[in-house]
């Protein structure tokens, strides 16, 4: 460790040069000293963050060659087998990225392994959040674009998928036009204009072209950058534990610490996705041939950020389709590729402020939830993995259905009843885990950990010795927040014997019905005193101790 | 760093060339609203509390063991450029070599990348500190003295600026925006044409002879009598110099067709159901000899319904799995599409080739909101 605080001679150069014309000695330290809370949990976002730098490293490589033209040619190239076969220059030029360039192959299976990568990290790191309460006064809006990444994201990923032209890629774009035919009223006038023509036309991959080179990463580079300086503001949530509250955030510092970490972790994430580039074969274009609309392959999958709407398009039926005045509204279609897009990001953006409305709770929070202390929100969390999950198993039925034996329709049937019961049964068994688990945090708190020590008392009674927990466990378990709503704590009746008006409403109500199944079940740590209350272990520790005397 | 505190050392502030960046002059220091907070922003070095330095010799060991993963990054860099060269354009072509030459690259590069991020790892969890400072959380929200200073200002401003007080402006501004604000959206009217007829209309006709799709070659009714699997996907028979396979993309798009032969007496109801706005038409009169011919484009999302069983005269779209009877005017009988598959009125010619009699009656492809309407 140096003792030396002076900075060299050539590093104050520079500072000063820059800090003479933007005055940003103050704004830099503290910028440098800025504390990260340390959890495991907090590296998903970052994951997400590196593999979106290494999609514009790659994809920018990809430009260098690829032409996205759909312009027929007759192939000519160096892969033998397509030699002759009539196809776009998109899906030439994709060849020849993979053939012709050294290292071609290569950089469009890292695009597309961190495309798959950067969603999942997204995913999951949106889960993170939801879990812990991280979303809570005052980073709802934060969440707010990072739901608006998420669906930019999806969108991004399907229009990157469908540029190279071959014929699983065509296909997707061909179920795109499908589902956007059946929007009524405009339905084909939006398909006309987006293909400048019929389908496939020839102007859809250079349009796509530019919204996913373009358009959609200058979008989504705008929203990450926001998402960070909120961040950056704001400051991390943290995890309950010693020392960390409401106001003060403990952690690694940026210098030196977290920098170095940090990098550390970006050529991590960079070199799991280089090894699955290199061995794990995901987008091998030159097998599928390149699209015709006549032709089809089954057992077709898209990217798995669209296999639930993939799922849901295959496993909603037809019954609910109707017609007014000769003119169809196609619900069959409508529901499954659109409605249930609108509904995840939906449910996802409306519930901080849902969550708020029923709780009452305008706090600010910064030290997360553990979830098991918001047994609800955990339960509608599950049940949302299990629909989501359901919907994502459907997009592949007929591989379930071969692998398994079972016929093609009954596994549809079994996938449109669990697509009902899953998220129910996912909700309830959530919840009472949670409860489970707090039954057993009071129960910690109040008698210690089991210490796997049997004794046998003098009366011939065997227990077994609770040990005293850590102050660190002591103060996480402690750290469990009453979990309330003001619909329930506002009294109906004031004291002047007058009903309160807002909760003598319909709303008032369907509000307080919202709290109290909200709140209701929670296990409570009123009165409860750490470490006091086994009295027969106590006991037996001193008559162990007497013993020994 | 701990024992050698320069906080009140003032010493750095002195004339501007011995200034030190990053260090605050300490009258511009943020007095906080609760000073009480032993963990208040804090300038200078970490306390000792937040800093747990690594023994030395785990330090020394962190550097070793850091070195060598870097050592091995070193290497895997000199592997991928070697990788790069050892195989050239021409050899790649080869998909067998073209795997090894993704597998050296790739290979080598994860062992550069990975060296790189466990040598940063090691050197952060044994040669650094292991810090835990602490860091206030700004208050939220501001105090009321500045949210009604803020409130005061933004409004004064706003009177004196007229925008409030003057309507006629105000409004005339507004007025002025909409017409520009329509501008782009209007812009993209020439993206594509109107839809008209274009999803109704396709190459069929009467007359129009069937090309296998994929050749050149015109069907007769006994190609399918003869095939074992009983269908055939067939396209309008137009020799255009200008398309490979003689229609373009859009056409064959729409007009793609199934041709089936189905065994005497397994025809369904349906099919001798008189048709709407013909007199006494049947789907049967559309068939030639056992024959029948059904749009491939299925009517849910527009895959091609490719797959047919023979012995239940099913097809099925291999993509999202909507079932058709083939026998039973393409019903639907399982699955998310809306409409039957629109059947092609067939026939044969003069020189007993099979030929459509005329359009289909009903648009092909993805059922769309005006499919119904003419």
């Amino acid at each position: 460790m140096s003792k030396n605080t002076k900075a060299p001679k050539a590093l104050r150069g520079v500072g000063n040069y820059i800090d003479d014309r933007f005055h940003l000695a103050k704004a830099g330290e503290k910028n440098l000293r800025k504390v990260f809370p340390n959890h495991w949990s907090f590296m998903l976002g970052e994951i997400a963050l590196y593999s979106f730098i290494i999609l514009l490293i790659s994809g920018v490589f990809l430009t260098l060659w690829f032409k996205p033209s759909m312009a027929e040619v007759i192939y000519d190239g160096s892969y033998e087998r397509l030699q002759g076969v009539p196809m776009s220059e998109a899906y030439a030029s994709t060849l020849f990225i993979d053939f012709e360039v050294r290292g071609g192959f290569l950089v469009r299976q890292i695009h597309h392994w961190a495309a798959l990568i950067f969603v999942a990290a997204l995913v999951v790191h949106m889960l993170r959040v939801f879990f812990t309460g991280a979303f809570r006064k005052p980073r709802e809006i934060n969440w707010l674009i990072g739901v608006a990444i998420f669906a930019i994201a999806v969108v991004e990923g399907l229009f990157g998928y469908s540029l190279p032209d071959d014929l699983p890629s065509g296909m997707g774009v061909r179920v795109l036009q499908g589902v956007m035919l059946a929007i009524p009223l405009v339905g084909s006038y939006i398909s006309m204009f987006l293909f400048g023509g019929e389908f496939p036309g020839e102007d859809i991959i250079p349009r796509l072209y530019m919204l996913h080179i373009l358009a959609l990463p200058a979008l989504l580079l705008g929203l990450i950058v926001a998402h960070f300086m909120i961040l950056w503001h704001q400051k991390h949530t943290q995890y309950p534990g010693t020392g960390r509250t409401e106001k003060t955030v403990v952690g690694t510092p940026m210098f030196p610490a977290f920098a170095v970490k940090a990098g550390g972790f970006f050529f991590f994430t960079f070199a799991v996705i280089a090894l699955l580039s290199a061995f794990v074969q995901i987008n091998p274009i030159h097998l599928f041939g390149p699209f015709t609309p006549t032709s089809i392959t089954s057992g077709l999958q898209p990217d798995w950020y669209l296999g639930f709407m993939e799922g849901a398009l295959r496993i909603f039926p037809n019954w609910f389709d109707f017609s007014i005045g000769g003119y169809p509204i196609i619900i069959g279609v409508l529901i499954p590729g659109l409605g249930i897009m609108g509904l995840l990001f939906g449910a996802l953006a409306a519930w901080p402020f849902l969550e708020q409305w029923i709780t009452g709770d305008k706090r600010v929070h910064n030290v997360a939830d553990r979830p098991r202390n918001a047994p609800v929100r955990t339960g509608l969390g599950v049940a949302g993995i299990v629909f989501y999950g359901v919907l994502w198993m459907a997009g592949s039925n007929d591989i379930l259905s071969e692998t398994f034996s079972i016929s093609l329709y009954t596994t549809t049937y079994i996938l449109r009843t669990l697509l009902i019961v899953g998220p129910i049964l996912g909700f309830i068994i959530a919840k009472r885990i949670c409860l489970g688990l707090q039954r057993r945090d009071k129960e910690t708190l109040e008698h210690g950990y089991e210490s796997g020590i049997i004794q046998q008392l003098p009366s011939g009674e065997f227990i077994e010795v609770h040990k005293a927990s850590s102050e660190e466990t002591e103060h996480v378990l402690k750290s469990k927040p009453p979990v309330t709503s003001t619909a329930l704590t506002e009294p109906e009746v004031d004291d002047k014997g007058v009903e309160n008006p807002e909760a003598r409403k319909g709303r008032g109500r369907f509000r307080r019905a919202l709290a109290h199944w909200y709140t209701k079940d929670n296990v409570s740590l009123d009165g409860v005193r750490a470490h006091n209350g086994h009295h027969a272990h106590d006991s037996a520790e001193a008559e162990k101790e007497e013993v020994a005397h | 760093m701990t024992e050698n505190n320069t906080n009140d050392n003032n010493e750095a502030e002195g004339p501007a060339p011995e200034r030190v960046v990053g260090t605050p002059k300490v009258e511009e220091r943020v007095v906080s609203e609760t000073p009480a907070d032993p963990y208040d922003d804090h300038d200078g070095p970490y306390r000792a509390f937040e800093t747990h330095a690594r023994p030395e010799e785990v330090q020394r060991r962190g550097e070793k063991i850091a070195s060598v993963w870097f050592l091995l990054a070193f290497l895997g860099g000199i592997g991928f450029l070697v990788s790069y060269f050892v195989f050239n354009s021409e050899e790649i072509a080869d998909p067998q070599i073209a795997q090894y030459s993704n597998m050296a690259l790739g290979g080598t590069l994860t062992l550069a990348l990975f060296g790189i991020g466990a040598g940063m790892t090691v050197w952060a969890r044994q040669v650094m500190p292991h810090y835990e400072v602490h860091s206030p959380y700004d208050e939220l929200p501001s105090s009321e003295e500045e949210k009604s200073s803020f409130g005061t200002f933004f409004m004064q401003s706003a009177d004196e600026s007229g925008f409030t007080k003057r309507p006629l402006m105000r409004r005339t501004l507004i007025l002025a925006m909409v017409p520009l604000g329509l501008a782009p959206i209007v812009l993209l009217r020439d993206t594509g044409p109107l839809p008209g007829d274009k999803f109704k209309e396709t190459l069929w006709e009467n007359g129009r002879r069937m090309y296998v799709e994929g050749t050149h070659r015109a069907l007769r009714p006994e190609d399918l009598e003869n095939d074992p699997y009983g269908m055939i996907s067939a396209l309008p028979a137009i020799d255009d110099d200008h398309y490979p396979h003689g229609i373009s993309l859009n056409d064959q798009a729409k007009s793609v067709i199934l041709l089936i032969k189905m065994p005497e007496g397994d025809w369904k109801s349906r099919m001798t159901e008189e048709i709407e706005g013909t007199d006494g038409q049947t789907r049967l009169n559309w068939t030639h000899n056992g024959i029948v011919a059904y749009s491939k484009i299925c009517t849910h999302v527009g895959c091609p319904a490719a797959l047919y069983e023979r012995t239940s005269h099913r097809i099925l779209c291999p993509c999202h799995q909507s079932t058709f009877d083939a026998a039973d005017a393409a019903h639907v009988v399982f699955g998310p599409a809306h409409r039957p598959l629109p059947q092609l009125p067939i026939g044969v010619d003069d020189e007993g080739y099979l030929i459509a009699t005329g359009d289909f009656t009903e648009p092909p492809g993805p059922t769309f909101w005006e499919y119904a309407k003419d």
